[in-house]
């Protein structure tokens, strides 16, 4: 990379700083919908890393996958199922607390010693290829990486089909119950759930 | 001061390990389902971290980590689509998004 190395660290600097506070703010918040727009810098951010890694067709992707496609989607669900509701309180909710906080911070300790005690049998950078990675990604998905490359799209259209079944609504042509014509109208109307809450 | 050729590769694995905690850790403690599957991409987000960090300063001649982060992504955006739809599904049955009162499998 041609940035010299003071202005990568004040980048870096920055951009961790924007994830770090962003996904504590996605997971804190009380609000859902400041929590998604926070995820969507996050993803920004994290795609500024990739970009000081040498990384531009992965940072695109990032961009274009996650922004621009997940961040959305994300955004839609909370606005199907925005409801205010006001939970059930949990009576150990403390205890849960406690002992998961306690399992994040143990798990946090572990990987940070790991990162920082290891050493990394790094390669000297001069051999890199830089902005070349776009070509060489391409070679990957198209001679040793194929299969995978196929199968992530058969991925796909699965995905694609699973959703659509899986959160449409059932069309009728008449009431199963009553026997009754359905009116096919595209306003939502207010049902009886198929499954209530017991407790 | 120590002169630096470029940042150490340990300040992106911190980052990254950090991130993937505090996944953990919303997905563990949030109520609403829709954060649960934010934490979710929050923890995809930390392990592409990684992986890019490896192939930039271990494997970065032939970037196979690149490649792996592609892939990642590819899965990431599948399991969100099909997160979302199984969460509107559960919303019109349950009309709800509390975690806690998904307990069908409960014995």
């Amino acid at each position: 990379m041609s940035i010299a190395i003071t202005t990568q660290i004040i980048c870096f600097t920055i951009l961790s700083l924007v994830i770090l506070i962003g996904a504590l703010g996605v997971v804190l918040l009380e609000s859902i919908v400041y929590s998604a727009f926070l995820l969507g810098g996050v993803f920004m951010s994290v795609a500024g890393i990739y970009l000081l890694l040498n990384a531009s067709f992965v940072a695109a992707a990032q961009v274009l996958v996650y922004v621009g496609a997940v961040n959305v989607l994300i955004i839609f669900a909370i606005m199907l199922v925005n409801k205010k509701e006001d939970l059930k309180p949990i009576n150990d909710i403390k205890f849960r607390r406690i002992i998961s906080t306690s399992i994040c911070l143990t798990l946090l300790s572990l990987l940070i010693r790991v990162d920082l005690t290891n050493v990394w049998s790094l390669s000297s950078p001069q051999n890199s290829i830089g902005e070349e990675s776009t070509i060489r990604i391409g070679e990957h998905l198209f001679s040793d990486y194929l299969l995978p490359f196929e199968v992530a799209s058969v991925l796909l259209l699965m995905a694609m089909i699973g959703a659509i079944v899986l959160a449409r609504r059932d069309v009728m042509s008449k009431d199963i119950s009553t026997g009754l014509p359905v009116d096919q109208e595209l306003i939502e109307k207010s049902s009886e759930p198929l499954l209530t809450n017991k407790n | 001061m120590m002169s630096l050729e470029s940042i150490p590769i340990q300040a992106f694995l911190l980052v990254s390990s950090a991130l993937f905690c505090i996944g953990i850790w919303g997905l563990l403690n949030s109520r609403n389902a829709v954060r649960v599957l934010m934490s979710i991409e929050l923890m995809l987000n930390a392990v592409n971290i990684n992986l890019m960090a490896f192939s930039s300063y271990i494997d970065n001649n032939l970037i196979q980590g690149q490649v792996f982060t592609i892939f990642v992504i590819t899965v990431a955006a599948a399991e969100a689509a099909v997160g979302l739809a199984i969460l509107l599904s559960l919303y019109r049955n349950r009309v709800t998004v509390d975690m806690e009162s998904f307990n069908l499998l409960k014995w």
